[in-house]
């Protein structure tokens, strides 16, 4: 007999055919999350994805009985009442009868359900799609580390002590150990003197001397109970801690631009959020630090918080080049091109007052196109056109843009008309090779 | 208590080394040798972690196996239910070739490691060497020399033709893989010379076939009656047969070589794991009896301290854990425990013997010669014939054990034979049959491909009291098979009682 030790050898020897099972599974999962997200709002990407895949391709069928045709005899252990010849009534859908026998067109209603975590989620939903220009700005950017507060700590430079917590806990220990406070020695201190100098007497007509016996007795145990439980003690103590946080190597501004006139109805508001939310989301994947700006517009513009920019309303009329200033504007002030990738958003159902799109593009091609590294402009088709009932003559801001667009890559400009449309335009929009050149 | 109190135990405690290993493994093969006469191929014992334990369980026990994603799923599965605790480890895997190996795990205390050792490189291991079904499927030294080359051809041919080419041949024959077993003649053992000859063959016989298609077109040759011409291809295919595989490795018309040759290596191991599913109830019946009865006998020879013995109890009423049929838990006959409960009662019946004993096992009652009839019982029966032959009143009374008859155009379950006088031999029979392996698979058999017409492959699967195939499956099923054949497929149910036929699958209507 041999002894082989083999634990030093490398475990993992079927690493190589789970990644083939993965692989196999992924086509399916790409797909099933495309169907997936489609299908249902985008605001729900921050949990696990339930993802149900067709076990087609996963499955290994062999050559099995149906159970729910034939005749079968069983022999089974612990036998209590029966006799030969009784009836058991069958359990209520047991038997394994009747599942299979449903579909009977050789595609499964049986498929396998995986949960995805939510970077799972959208590593394959975003697995083709890279952003224009990102790894130039990436390589710009310096990597530094700045350390940030993370929590406490029991030990630690005296400079990082932190006061509050310290004496917090000290202040539950003492409590906890009964050690009497200054407050209270004071009290009996200032009894005994008093009784000794005869300034008072005990109320209770005892001699004063065995009051002052067993004051004397209360202090000297106050006294030794306060030098056995130190005041701070060295396990009270709390240090703040810090942890060095890399600085975002590359940080990236959202702008989001949206036309809340009273021409862009719920459903087209509703598209438009779907829109910003699957590029925030993009964009989160690719930067550690994503600021999102929302600027609304009507025949002003102004910052708002995502909140009131979704849900807010607002009437007037619609000059869309005060968008675009505020968006300048604020740029200007707080997000300077030289440290942020700057992504311009904009939703609009395509009016515009006539005489401002030429303002527009202006400000497009001169000042906001040089600075930004992309551009989405996304026209929401008002419901009459959705069916194409009317024809749809082209946008006021559509025929502006479309020759701006043209010249400029970094512009790029589709319509939407349903929720499912904004998936593939999406991927249209950031498609890898599409946006380099 | 009969434990001889001068002997020091082998070991303390729960910890092992390599030394306390060794030792337990020359006194427990000492006593299995001398003391119960069995004999059991020399054995390497393979000291791995659990995570190694979980991978050698994905790919079928085997040390060494050819890459698939199908093994990654079983993984994917078993690693799943292991970290969330459904199921336990198995303490040992023990592989049939010779020298044998037997995997056991670091994390096992000592008393679990002889326990693992007793049972498997004792008793599995002697049941490998001496069972006739063993003997006749498998050849153990040429088991590990098969195994590297499964693994190399594999890969090799993932390099040449690419991965989804090669997937796609071994998806098929897995689907097909419990019908690739030659049951009407005995496994032919396989050469690495033989091997080569026989690819070139082959090639020969394609060479010589075309060759005929050619003298067949000349026209001053007579032209076969077309009854003839079936009856002749009929013949020449060997129909009907029932190993599918093996007929698509030998007849299909559009395989390449290393398809057919991967072919024979999934049915090289069907083949190999075809004993297993014949013997699976002796196996480890006779596996749990023996380390049970070595395990004994190290005790009352003071070799392992009483602690260890407690744990090693504990150890195998959990092995031996049969609940009721209608207990939670319940799924199907344990096959470590009645085999162990029949095995027992087979020493009881040599040496204790009753009189009803006496009245149904004649031959071997009283003949107080335990080990002999053990021993010959495991080396000369399989599941079925074993419990045909051995499953005496007393275990069917102590298991209460009673047949169920299931019968879908009935409304309800109806109890049949009991654990009375009147019901011993029904529910013997029965729980025999249950062992049949070919109750335990459909007989499917390959009954015609018609080459000369639009060479649609049909198959037959003989229908045993009603039960059809899950439709579902077996057109998935087909639908592999379609592949691997090149042409459309049917498959025809028959009444294998009445020959009428019942169901008619067609890979082209799928």
């Amino acid at each position: 007999m041999t002894i082989v030790d083999r634990r030093q050898n490398p475990s993992g020897r079927n690493l190589g055919n789970r990644q083939r099972f993965l692989d196999r599974a992924r086509s399916r999962l790409r797909q099933a999350v495309k169907d997936n997200i489609r299908a249902r709002s985008i605001t729900d990407t921050t949990s696990d994805e339930r993802v149900v895949i067709p076990a087609d391709d996963i499955q290994e069928p062999v050559f099995q009985r149906d159970a729910a045709t034939g005749r079968r005899n069983g022999v089974l252990p612990g036998n209590r009442e029966y006799r030969s010849g009784d009836t058991i009534p069958r359990p209520a859908g047991g038997g394994g009868g009747g599942g299979s026998k449903a579909s009977e067109d050789g595609e499964g209603e049986d498929s396998f359900a995986f949960t995805l975590s939510r970077d799972e989620f959208l590593d394959l939903l975003f697995e083709d799609l890279a952003l224009p220009d990102m790894l130039a700005k990436k390589l710009k950017a310096v990597e530094t580390t700045r350390t940030r507060r993370a929590g406490y700590t029991t030990s630690g430079p005296a400079t990082r002590l932190n006061m509050l917590r310290s004496l917090r806990r000290s202040l539950v220990r003492r409590a906890a150990l009964h050690r009497p406070g200054s407050a209270a020695v004071e009290e009996l201190e200032r009894e005994l003197a008093r009784l000794e100098a005869g300034e008072i007497v005990p109320a209770d007509g005892r001699d004063p001397q065995t009051r002052i016996a067993e004051l004397r007795e209360a202090l000297d145990r106050a006294h030794r109970k306060r030098a056995a439980v130190p005041f701070l003690d060295p396990i009270d103590l709390r240090y703040n801690r810090t942890e060095p946080q890399p600085e975002p190597i590359a940080q990236a501004v959202m702008f989001c631009l949206m036309d809340v006139s009273a021409s862009m109805d719920e459903d087209m508001k509703g598209l438009a959020k779907r829109f910003f939310m699957l590029l925030h989301l993009f964009l989160a994947r690719h930067y550690e630090q994503v600021e999102v700006v929302f600027i609304r517009h009507t025949q002003r513009a102004e910052e708002v918080d995502e909140q009131t920019f979704f849900e807010g309303r607002q009437t007037g009329g619609t000059v869309v080049s005060t968008a675009l200033e505020e968006m300048l504007k604020i740029a200007g002030q707080r997000y300077p091109a030289e440290d942020y990738n700057i992504y311009v958003a904009q939703a609009s159902d395509g009016d515009n007052l006539s005489r401002d799109v030429e303002t527009c593009t202006g400000l497009l091609t001169e000042k906001i196109l040089p600075m930004v590294q992309y551009m989405a402009y996304v026209e929401i088709m008002p419901q009459r056109d959705r069916f194409g009932l009317t024809p749809r003559r082209e946008s006021d801001l559509w025929q502006g843009y479309a020759p701006v667009a043209d010249a400029h890559p970094r512009l790029a400009m589709r319509r939407i008309a349903e929720a499912r449309d904004i998936f593939p335009v999406f991927r249209d929009l950031f498609r890898t090779e599409g946006a380099s050149e | 208590m009969s434990a001889d109190e001068t002997a020091t135990p082998l070991f303390q405690g729960s910890s092992w080394n390599f030394d306390t290993l060794q030792r337990t493994h020359e006194v427990i093969e000492a006593i299995a040798r001398d003391e119960l006469g069995m004999d059991p191929y020399p054995t390497r014992l393979e000291v791995v972690s659990s995570e190694q334990m979980l991978d050698a369980y994905a790919s079928t026990g085997m040390p060494l196996n050819y890459p698939h994603w199908s093994f990654g799923k079983r993984f994917a599965q078993q690693e799943m239910l292991y970290r969330k605790g459904f199921q336990q480890l198995a303490l040992e895997i023990v592989i049939n070739s010779d020298p044998s190996l037997c995997y056991i795990m670091e994390d096992n205390t000592m008393a679990a490691q002889a326990t693992v050792i007793a049972h498997a490189a004792i008793g599995h291991n002697h049941f490998f060497r001496h069972n006739e079904v063993f003997r006749a499927w498998t050849e153990a030294d040429t088991v590990l020399d098969e195994l590297r080359h499964a693994r190399s051809f594999v890969m090799d041919c993932e390099e040449r033709h690419g991965r989804p080419a090669v997937e796609e041949v071994l998806d098929a024959a897995h689907a097909l893989f419990a019908h690739g077993v030659d049951r009407n003649r005995r496994a032919k053992h396989p050469d690495p010379a033989e091997t080569r000859a026989r690819l070139a063959d082959r090639r020969r016989a394609a060479r010589d076939e075309a060759a005929e298609l050619w003298l067949r077109t000349v026209p001053h040759r007579a032209v076969d009656t077309a009854a003839d011409a079936e009856a002749d291809e009929r013949r020449a295919m060997g129909l009907p047969e029932e190993n599918i595989l093996m007929f698509l490795e030998h007849h299909a018309p559009l395989l390449a070589e290393w398809q057919r040759e991967l072919l024979r290596i999934v049915r090289w191991f069907s083949t190999y794991f075809e004993p297993q599913r014949q013997t699976k109830l002796m196996n480890e019946g006779c596996a749990t009896w023996t380390h049970f009865e070595i395990m004994t006998r190290l005790r009352d020879k003071g070799l392992i301290a009483d602690g260890a013995y407690l744990e090693f109890l504990d150890l195998h009423s959990m092995v031996v854990a049969q609940p009721q049929f209608d207990q939670k838990g319940y799924s199907g006959l344990n096959p470590y425990a009645l085999g162990f409960a029949m095995m027992r009662d087979i020493v009881r019946i040599c040496t204790e013997p009753t009189e009803e004993d006496t009245a149904w096992f004649p031959d071997i009652a009283g003949n107080d010669a335990p080990m002999e009839t053990l021993r010959h019982a495991w080396a000369e029966f399989r599941d079925e014939s074993f419990v045909r032959q051995y499953l005496s009143p007393k275990v069917i009374r102590d298991w209460r054990l009673f047949q169920l008859v299931d019968d879908r155009a009935a409304p309800d379950f109806r109890v049949g034979a009991i654990h009375d006088d009147a019901g011993y031999r029904e529910v013997r029979r029965a729980l025999a049959d249950q062992y049949d392996p070919a109750v335990l698979s459909p007989r499917i058999e390959v009954t015609g491909a018609d080459l000369r017409g639009d060479r649609m492959l049909h198959l037959c699967h003989w229908v045993e009291d009603g039960q059809q195939l899950d439709p579902l499956e077996a057109r998935r099923v087909l639908r592999h098979l379609r592949r691997l054949w090149g042409y459309d497929v049917s498959l025809v149910e028959r009444d294998a009682a009445t020959d009428a036929e019942m169901f008619t699958f067609r890979s082209d209507e799928i």
